[in-house]
């Protein structure tokens, strides 16, 4: 290895002029468009872009995993000499693995649910005829350690359903680095994990890179993970490169426009002051919440117990944006869903401007629901493929007694207050992920609620877009003078919309004050431990 | 774009729509031109197609003019297929609806009510039901609907299932419909795909059910099927390979032009495949 690195300092892959076409009748003529990038030996090369800007695609030709009807049609891939693009399927599998190795985002769909993690790192050395059984154990051991698995004796006979989220992302890894592949192509592979999970992953690909002189192609929609592994950059948008070189330069001093407005639209760490409530009335109170999830036993497994809400308390003001924070299974996501009544919680108080709202049921709670309404989290689900927009909006009103004309004429008004007057006889399917987002919070404003649960209204979008969406809630929240429950696992996020910010892990408030003591003074561990694991924060903080 | 327009676009659906015209204007014209009984014996026994002028699919066992029987069943076969899966439609689909949406020991109690009628074979109780009914178009019908409701109930049910806890039904929820409204409104439209698909094959396992109860003769008496002649050919089906051939295709290209129109239906109803196609 070292013999070559002194003889060759070229690169490891260099794609030039690489042109993929999409089949007919797609929304472009070409995935990617005369692209050319190198990926140095021992470095990181990040690419970024935003859903749709063909970044993954260029990743799928080096590896032969391009999807049907797509094909490349001009342009080489060259990877130690030999052109990727023209290789048969066989002599693909045979670089796979051994000399190029994959990660990929959803660590639960790219293992094997019925087969141990064992096994399955086994395999990788069995595929390419390496070492005898015993020796494929101990390697998958000693790859199982190095990746940092805790008690990785116990690990290796676990099923990926054992193992959590970053555990077999971990997994993944070590299946990528078995053969000690030159190159690694990692394609969002820290995209499905917590933020705290997501930097240990980060810093577990950076330290293999550094001790392993590998070459890493990262690819990622974050500008904060760029800040965080890469030394150099490509931006890609709509197939084609926008900025190419050091990370350094591309993120301090961007050229193009596009990736400016990329990085500027990243939540910063300024944080906007917090406008007084306009009164001290709570419009709600929530006190001792507990929500208990159980699942039925078998005749052969005990029931199980999920506390989801252990004594959640707080109250909110008329007028306030009060952002609720945490990881996956915090029970941030239950708090928002028994305020909105999806859920019945088991005990405690719940009070919406004087109103027991807890205790209503059927008849009593539907006329009574649209006082307080909800924004969702998919864009994809929210909206009834089947039902134009317009209509969509119209259902509260009409529910509620309001006449079909008058409600469809305000429907058409919403419409034009999130910004898309005019397509009130159009299906969702018709509109962008963003465009849908506007039309879900339309539909929640249309009963005039006195209060808006947004459950992770914009982690589903891209960061532009999640920048416009927010900037729309502001300026709504200022018009129509809304009060906003904002249910997020992004901190940063949180902290430009909210006034006040809750902390939950675990089922529990950890932390709750005013969104700049929370962010920039927090008092407990797990906030801070939270606010360290946001990537790229250290450029930024040294940047200000 | 309108409806049909939608429809047309679909080539297969067009083709199936054409050939269910046809079949139905056969059965139309049955009365104009053979007015006489299709029962009635008009020659002689065993003619192959095509041997006597006026007989070009030849005749049966008893010297009946198969391209008569053929005309005249065309109205009986359609008619019992339809009906019977309109009202097995009728019965399955709330039934499943509800089990599915409220779930609990509403679905329970419903559930265990289909499951007793899945397990006795469909058609062990088609016969008791008609042989106590006493055999008539009616009674088949109903005979048929009764078995063959479970699957729609089932199927119904597994959509409404995987489709209640969607976010556009729960935001249905929050702005206040009804359990009935988002029923009927919101899920519901997005179950008719499988729904469409299974009916247009129960239109034929309708048919194909009355073949066989007319075969253990417990057909009405007094109509001809297709599911009749077969039924009677199958004894001489080497000597008389048309008896049993003739009607057979037409069932056969019944069903196939109802899963035809089946499809472009579902296909014209669905607003995303319709325009992208466009």
């Amino acid at each position: 290895m070292t013999a070559t690195d002194t003889t060759s300092p070229g690169p490891v892959l260099s794609l030039r002029n690489l042109t993929i076409a999409l089949p007919a009748g797609a929304d472009r003529d070409h995935a990617v468009e005369d692209v050319s990038y190198d990926v140095a030996r021992g470095e990181i090369l990040c690419v970024v872009g935003e859903s749709g800007s063909g970044k993954s695609m260029a990743a799928n030709a080096i590896m032969g995993l391009l999807p049907k009807g797509v094909r490349p049609v001009g342009g080489r891939a060259l990877f130690d000499g030999q052109d990727l693009l023209s290789l048969t399927e066989k002599q693909h599998r045979q670089l796979r693995g051994l000399r190029i190795g994959m990660i990929f985002q959803e660590p639960m769909t790219a293992l094997n649910p019925l087969m141990r993690v064992g096994a399955q790192i086994a395999e990788v050395f069995e595929a390419h005829g390496r070492l005898n059984a015993r020796e494929r154990q101990e390697q998958a051991l000693a790859l199982l350690t190095e990746v940092g698995i805790p008690q990785p004796e116990k690990a290796i006979r676990a099923y990926p359903f054992q193992l959590s989220g970053g555990q077999r992302q971990r997994v993944m890894i070590a299946m990528a680095l078995a053969l000690e592949p030159e190159l690694l192509i990692a394609d969002e592979p820290t995209t499905a994990l917590d933020v705290t999970t997501q930097a240990q992953i980060l810093e577990l690909i950076r330290d293999l890179q550094a001790r392993r002189d590998m070459s890493v192609m990262f690819i990622t929609h974050d500008f904060g993970v760029v800040a965080e592994v890469a030394n150099r950059v490509c931006v890609m948008r709509h197939g084609r490169i926008v900025e190419l070189g050091d990370a350094e330069t591309v993120l301090k001093h961007p050229r193009h426009a596009y990736t400016r407005a990329l990085i500027e639209a990243i939540p910063s760490d300024v944080i906007p002051e917090a406008r007084g409530a306009e009164t001290d009335t709570a419009l709600l109170e929530v006190t001792g919440l507990n929500k208990v999830f159980r699942s039925r036993g078998g005749l052969f497994k005990p029931a199980r117990e999920v506390h989801a809400l252990r004594d959640v308390s707080f109250s909110l003001v008329k007028g306030e944006t009060i952002g609720i924070v945490g990881e996956s299974g915090s029970g941030k996501s239950t708090l928002g869903r028994c305020i909105v009544r999806l859920e019945r919680p088991d005990s405690g108080h719940l009070s919406l401007s004087g109103t027991d709202f807890m205790h209503l049921t059927g008849e009593a709670l539907r006329r009574e629901r649209h006082r307080v309404q909800m924004i969702f989290q998919d864009p994809y689900a929210s909206l009834n493929p089947r039902t134009r927009v317009g209509m969509a909006i119209a259902q509260g009103p009409i529910a509620n007694g309001v006449a079909r004309g008058k409600a469809l004429a305000r429907a058409d008004e919403l419409l034009e207050l999130v910004g898309l007057g005019g397509t009130a006889d159009r299906f969702p399917h018709e509109f962008s992920g963003g465009q849908r987002q506007r039309i879900g919070i339309a539909r929640a404003l249309a009963l005039n609620p006195e209060l808006i649960v947004a459950d992770e209204a914009v982690s589903a979008l891209d960061v532009s877009i999640q920048a416009q969406i927010l900037e729309l809630l502001e300026e709504l929240k200022q018009k129509l003078s809304l009060s906003l429950l904002f249910i997020t696992h992004d901190l940063r996020v949180a902290a430009q919309i909210c006034d006040r910010i809750i902390v939950m892990q675990h089922g529990r408030i950890v932390e709750q004050g005013p969104a700049r003591d929370v962010f920039l003074a927090p008092r407990e561990a797990y906030t801070r431990e939270l606010l360290d694991a946001i990537p790229g924060r250290e450029h930024e903080l040294a940047d200000a | 774009m309108s409806f049909f327009a939608r429809f047309a676009q679909n080539r297969g659906a067009l083709i199936g729509l054409i050939i269910l015209v046809a079949i139905i204007l056969m059965a139309l014209l049955a009365p104009v031109l053979y007015p006489e009984s299709p029962w009635r014996m008009v020659q002689r026994p065993f003619l192959a197609p095509m041997e006597v002028e006026g007989f070009w699919l030849g005749t049966d066992t008893m010297g009946r003019n198969v391209a008569a029987g053929l005309m005249h069943g065309a109205w009986v076969s359609l008619l019992i297929g339809l009906v019977s899966t309109v009202v097995a439609l009728a019965i399955g689909v709330p039934l499943g609806a509800v089990a599915g949406y409220y779930g609990g020991l509403i679905d329970d109690a419903l559930m265990r009510f289909t499951e007793f009628f899945q397990t006795i074979p469909n058609f062990a109780l088609a016969i008791v039901l008609v042989a106590i009914m006493q055999p008539s178009v009616t009674s088949i019908v109903l005979a048929i609907a009764l078995v063959s409701w479970p699957p729609v109930a089932r199927l119904v049910r597994a959509e409404f299932m995987s489709l209640r806890h969607r976010e556009y039904v729960e935001a249905a929820r929050l702005v206040g419909q009804t359990n009935r409204t988002i029923i009927l409104r919101q899920i519901l439209p997005n179950t008719l795909s499988p729904i469409i698909v299974l009916a247009s094959l129960m239109v034929a396992t309708a048919i194909l059910l009355e073949s066989a109860l007319s075969f253990l003769g417990l057909g009405d008496p007094n109509v001809m099927s297709w599911g009749y002649m077969i039924g009677a050919a199958r004894t001489v089906i080497r000597q008389a390979w048309w008896l049993s051939f003739f009607p057979g295709l037409a069932i056969l290209l019944t069903v196939l032009a109802l899963n035809l129109v089946g499809e472009g239906l579902d296909d014209a109803l669905n607003p995303k495949l319709a325009r992208e196609r466009s």
